[in-house]
């Protein structure tokens, strides 16, 4: 079946999180690759991250995981060469997607991602 | 310890309503907090009270209360 999910974030909120909690907040939520991608963009780096969180619970909605226990670092967004991509990980792995695609925005103060999947089964009781 | 959950919500959760008059078993979720601001109630309580949040509570029942809070709170105790 089809899915989509999408998610919508303050880039200030992810600054105030920045502020408040420092790499707290950095390692618990993002990868390795996702900050160095976002850092080597001094002036865009909080709204690569915002649009890198909205991404990650974008895919949580679609992949029907919000109730399920998993990690923001288990759902990764790379750089691909035409454009963004995402990489399951761990508990997010097993979700069921065999098809993943993500577009990411961001504007002034607010940062957007859409997921749309392709889910190889069902589940039932899902809470997104 | 509810007290604690009562003011870290105040501080963090931006909820549309006072978190002091707040239910217990009252939805967070539906009272304003939104997915990025409950990773900062996360943060918030794992300062607080000394532990961490595994993967596997990472969800958003756990979270979705004040009393779901303090039942995650009091097995991560144990």
């Amino acid at each position: 079946m089809m899915r989509v999910g999408i998610d919508l974030v303050r880039v200030s909120r992810i600054a105030e999180s920045l502020e408040q909690f420092g790499a707290r907040f950095l390692n618990r939520v993002f990868t390795a690759g996702e900050i160095a991608y976002a850092s080597a963009a001094p002036a865009l780096t909080t709204e690569r991250l915002a649009a890198r969180f909205a991404a990650k619970e974008a895919a949580l909605k679609a992949l029907g995981l919000a109730g399920r226990g998993v990690g923001w670092r288990d759902i990764e967004v790379l750089h691909g060469a035409v454009g963004p991509e995402l990489r399951l990980h761990g508990a997010a792995a097993q979700a069921g997607a065999v098809e993943l695609a993500l577009s990411l925005s961001h504007e002034g103060d607010y940062a957007t991602a859409i997921v749309i999947t392709q889910l190889a089964f069902t589940r039932t009781g899902i809470a997104a | 310890m509810t007290e604690q959950i009562r003011k870290i919500l105040k501080e963090h959760a931006r909820l549309a309503q006072d978190a002091h008059t707040l239910a217990e078993d009252a939805d967070l979720y539906q009272a304003g907090m939104t997915s990025h601001s409950s990773v900062n109630v996360m943060l918030a309580l794992e300062g607080e009270f000394d532990l961490e949040f595994p993967d596997s509570m990472l969800k958003r029942s756990s979270f979705e209360s004040i009393a779901a809070i303090r039942s995650a709170i009091e097995e991560l105790s144990r």
